[in-house]
């Protein structure tokens, strides 16, 4: 179990597609950066067809968990730290 | 090249360690497909003959059924954890030459595509399952796909491993 399992979040989409989860986050946030497969947030390595989208929404960061049996899921958590650092790599 | 298998190790018919031809690392699925746990035993014999070290990354019940079914390990070398092998290699800590992922889901495409952008290895995708040819359109990354309409039946996923020899590529 990595430690976002832990983490107190909130699952906005569960067993979608990869790009399902894509398509969701450039919809409905205006703010989002582009990363590639294997980018580190929090203390895991994001799996995914590049590119990878990260939504922001103040200190909310919305993003695609994928499971080999459970497929995609898009999780929000709450972390100002982790946030702003996002926010850091967009300039 | 006369090899023998022996726990971990590559030695030849005279017992003596010989130098790998390369390295391999198979990433499984979800076991619930029945072919996964056959084929990646098969795949690994087939490439540890021909000198290559394979290491095996999946979730904790595709690596149990394959440690349940080769207690002795003649098959089966190093086993991790599939989080920690793509931490390592997206760390730049680890890379092999080869990398097989096994793809019947979605979740199956993600993880090759993540392994052709963090991995220096040549990308073949194992795509299998009821629904394989569905799969095998959604995969538009540079890779060498090998597939066949196999559930419970491993054999013509093998058949088309055997026409790609991935060992000898």
């Amino acid at each position: 179990m990595g430690c976002v399992e832990s983490m107190n979040y909130e699952i906005l989409m569960r067993n979608a597609s990869f790009r399902e989860c894509r398509d969701y986050i450039r919809q409905h946030f205006r703010e989002f950066i582009d990363v590639q497969p294997g980018f580190k947030i929090f203390d895991i390595h994001l799996i995914g067809i590049p590119p990878i989208a990260i939504g922001l929404d103040a200190d909310f960061i919305v993003f695609p968990y994928t499971k080999p049996c459970h497929g995609t899921f898009l999780l929000r958590i709450e972390d100002t730290a982790e946030a702003a650092r996002l926010r850091r790599l967009k300039k | 090249m006369d090899v023998v298998l022996n726990g971990q190790e590559l030695v030849n018919v005279s017992g003596e360690p010989i130098t790998p031809r390369g390295s391999a690392l198979l990433v499984l699925g979800c076991p619930q497909v029945p072919v996964q746990t056959s084929i990646a035993l098969y795949l690994i014999n087939r490439l540890r003959k021909s000198g290559i070290v394979t290491v095996v990354a999946g979730n904790k019940s595709a690596n149990t059924l394959l440690l349940i079914a080769d207690p002795d390990r003649h098959y089966l070398g190093e086993v991790m954890d599939l989080d920690r092998a793509v931490g390592l290699i997206s760390d730049k800590k680890r890379d092999f030459d080869r990398c097989f992922v096994f793809i019947h889901n979605d979740a199956g495409v993600t993880y090759a595509a993540t392994m052709g952008v963090i991995s220096k290895a040549k990308l073949f995708t194992l795509i299998y399952g009821e629904h394989y040819d569905d799969l095998v359109k959604q995969v538009d990354f540079p890779c060498t796909i090998i597939a066949a309409k196999a559930v419970h039946n491993p054999l013509p996923l093998k058949k088309a491993i055997d026409e790609v020899t991935p060992w000898a590529a």
